[in-house]
Order: C-alpha cells, then sequence, then structure tokens
C-alpha cells in the first residue's frame, strides 16, 4: 500500500488504516446538538470532517459561527484552553485563552443561503491515559467577499481516554438539515 | 471493514503540461482530497497560483479567503467573483528540484443541495526566497452542482512541470 498524507497537515498514514467509525448528518427538523458514544479504543488518531450551519441568527452576516466540542460528557469548558491563528481576509491574527473551547468556522442563519462552513479537526493519541488530550484543527468558510480561515490548536486538561465527543452550537442554537459530522478512526502499525 | 479512503486517479506529469483534469468523478465518497507536488514553468522566483476550476465553470463563481507566514510576517488577504479558485505552488527559477506542496479536502463535494467549501494547505520553500511561505485557504464554489471533474491550470503565463504529481482520493464516511 502506498504511503498517503492524510491529516490535515502532516501525519502520514497508510491505505486501508483510516476507517470510518461513526457519521451523523442532520434531517429536516435540525438538531441541538451531534454526539459520538461509545468511541472504541482501538485506534491510535481520531479525525472528524465536518460541514456545518446553524441556525443562529445572530448581528452581521456573512461572518459566521462556531462549534463547542465536549469530551465524555462535560458541560463546562473549565480543562479546555485553545490558542488560534485567523485570517480575515484583510490581516492575520493571533488568540490565545485559558477555561475556553471553540472551533471553527460555520455557517449561521442569516448569512447567505447554501453556504456551509467546514472543519477538520485531528485528535492525536486520543486513547491515552497518561496525556492530556490535544486537538487540531483547521476550518473555515467563505461568503463571497468576507469569510475565515482558521488554524487552532486546543487542549483539554484530561488523562480520560476519549470516548465520546458532543458538538453543540454558539448560543444553543440547532444545527441545520444538511450539516454533516464523519468520525474516523486511524490505526497506526 | 470497507475501504474508506483510497486512492482514484493520479497524474505525474512527463512532460510541461498547461493544465491536469480529474474528470467523471465517482459520486460514491463523502470528500476529496487531493494531494500535489508541483511546480510552474513561468519565468520568477516565487509564488503562482493554481487555477482550480470545477466542472468546466469558467463562470465568476469562485471565491477564497486566505492565511499565508513567509517567515517573517504573517497576512491575509481574499478575493471574490473569481472564475477559479486557487492555492498557491512555486515558479520554475527556483532550487531545479523544489517543488510546492498542497493539498486539498473538499466536503460533501456530491450533494447537489449545498454550495461547496473547500479547505487547501500550501508550502512551498525556495531556500530564503521572501517568497517562501506557508498558507491556509478556504474557498467557495457558489454551485449546488455535484462535482464531478477538477481541473488544475496556473495563472501564470507558464504551464505546470514535468514531475508535478497530482493525487486524488476519496473518503466515505459510513
Amino acid at each position: 500500500m502506498p504511503i498517503l498524507g492524510i491529516l490535515a497537515s502532516s501525519t502520514p498514514v497508510a491505505a486501508g488504516s483510516f476507517e470510518s467509525i461513526a457519521t451523523v448528518t442532520v434531517g429536516s427538523g435540525g438538531a441541538a446538538n451531534v454526539e459520538f458514544t461509545s468511541i472504541p479504543n482501538t485506534y491510535t488518531h481520531l479525525q472528524i470532517r465536518a460541514f456545518g450551519r446553524t441556525d443562529l441568527n445572530a448581528s452581521g452576516a456573512n461572518t459566521g459561527t462556531y462549534a463547542i466540542m465536549r469530551f465524555n460528557g462535560e458541560t463546562t469548558n473549565t480543562n479546555y484552553s485553545i490558542h488560534r491563528l485567523q485570517g480575515d481576509g484583510s490581516s492575520a491574527s493571533a488568540y490565545g485563552a485559558t477555561s475556553t473551547n471553540f472551533f471553527e468556522r460555520f455557517a449561521k442563519a442569516n448569512d447567505t443561503a447554501s453556504i456551509f462552513g467546514t472543519i477538520i479537526f485531528d485528535i492525536l493519541d486520543y486513547a491515552n491515559t497518561n496525556k492530556y488530550k490535544t486537538v487540531r484543527q483547521f476550518g473555515g468558510v467563505d461568503f463571497n467577499g468576507s469569510g475565515v480561515v482558521v488554524l487552532i490548536s486546543s487542549l483539554w486538561q484530561s488523562t480520560s481516554a476519549i470516548t465520546s465527543i458532543k458538538f453543540t452550537a454558539e448560543s444553543s442554537a440547532n444545527y441545520v438539515q444538511y450539516s454533516h459530522f464523519a468520525l474516523y478512526g486511524i490505526k497506526s502499525a | 471493514m470497507p475501504t474508506t479512503y483510497e486512492p482514484i486517479a493520479t497524474t505525474t506529469l512527463s512532460s510541461a503540461q498547461s493544465s491536469v483534469t480529474f474528470s467523471s468523478i465517482s459520486g460514491s465518497y463523502t470528500d476529496l482530497r487531493i494531494a500535489i507536488q508541483a511546480r510552474s514553468t513561468a519565468a520568477g522566483n516565487g509564488r503562482e497560483s493554481f487555477r482550480i476550476r470545477f466542472n468546466g465553470d469558467t463562470n465568476s463563481n469562485y471565491s477564497a479567503t486566505w492565511i499565508v507566514g513567509n517567515g517573517t510576517s504573517a497576512g491575509s488577504n481574499r478575493n471574490s467573483s473569481q472564475t477559479y479558485a486557487y492555492a498557491m505552488f512555486q515558479e520554475s527559477n527556483s532550487t531545479s528540484t523544489a517543488f510546492g506542496m498542497n493539498t486539498l479536502d473538499i466536503m460533501n463535494y456530491s450533494n447537489a443541495t449545498t454550495y461547496k467549501t473547500g479547505l487547501t494547505r500550501s508550502s512551498y520553500n525556495l531556500l530564503g526566497n521572501t517568497e517562501d511561505c506557508s498558507a491556509a485557504h478556504v474557498f467557495l464554489w457558489r454551485s449546488t452542482s455535484a462535482i464531478t471533474s477538477i481541473e488544475f491550470s496556473t495563472d501564470a503565463s507558464g504551464g505546470l512541470s514535468s514531475g508535478s504529481t497530482f493525487t486524488l482520493y476519496g473518503i466515505k464516511a459510513a
């Protein structure tokens, strides 16, 4: 088998070691959250490939919205921190914060119709019980005249193996129809 | 366990060409990924851009936002209502064996309901040239058509150099 460059930037993975674990495609009624549960520990890394839009009607058209991703049933951001590198079409900027948890960027209700944002998440060594978990994400949305592209690293301060992942939306909005979250497992030799 | 990540097609140029096209792309995957190593035949010593078109669409339906770092500073820019989407690669007067690298991810490419959004990562190094860079793009194709073909060309006068490689992969969700 050839060696393939699979992850969002650089990690090489052999073909056949990248497996689909579960997929959620939001139906016509929308969804307040998307959750993957009972994630097996038989892989080395996880990748989530998401395509999203929410029903949030916030000020500022064509600015997009963020997603929240929490592990193992946690309901607060206490154990999360992020660093973000962002380009908004005018300038590059950086941001960092503790007790903070967001990933970017999807589209929202008062953005141009039919546009969805997309995010690729990589979670390395997710089943390890001796390390805190680091998430790398690459995402963005473009609205033909505005848009954002984002690189984020996020830390979850827990040594627990990740067994569930839950996505919610900014301001408790709902993910709309056709939003799509696909979870993949990557095995090492 | 079914294969979820598989090569669909590969093109390695044995001589310079003006463009590379993947056509008759099956709709049976969830996402597409294209891995590229390429350089341009154009004279110069810096970065150029791929023109990326879907389904032969030459109308002004493409736009992009990107961030780029060149070793000294970081910046961001965008375009709108273009006749192609783009990602960066490198020109021919640079070190002859140096090729730029690009990866493109196109999500939900075969759905016939939404516009198509994709992500690219680009990097190349000309050994100290001021246009060396690492870049990330998000691009939009304002069409609800399923993507069935992808064409790569260059925005400069030159074409794509011999040795440039383009590999299309399909990623299939459960």
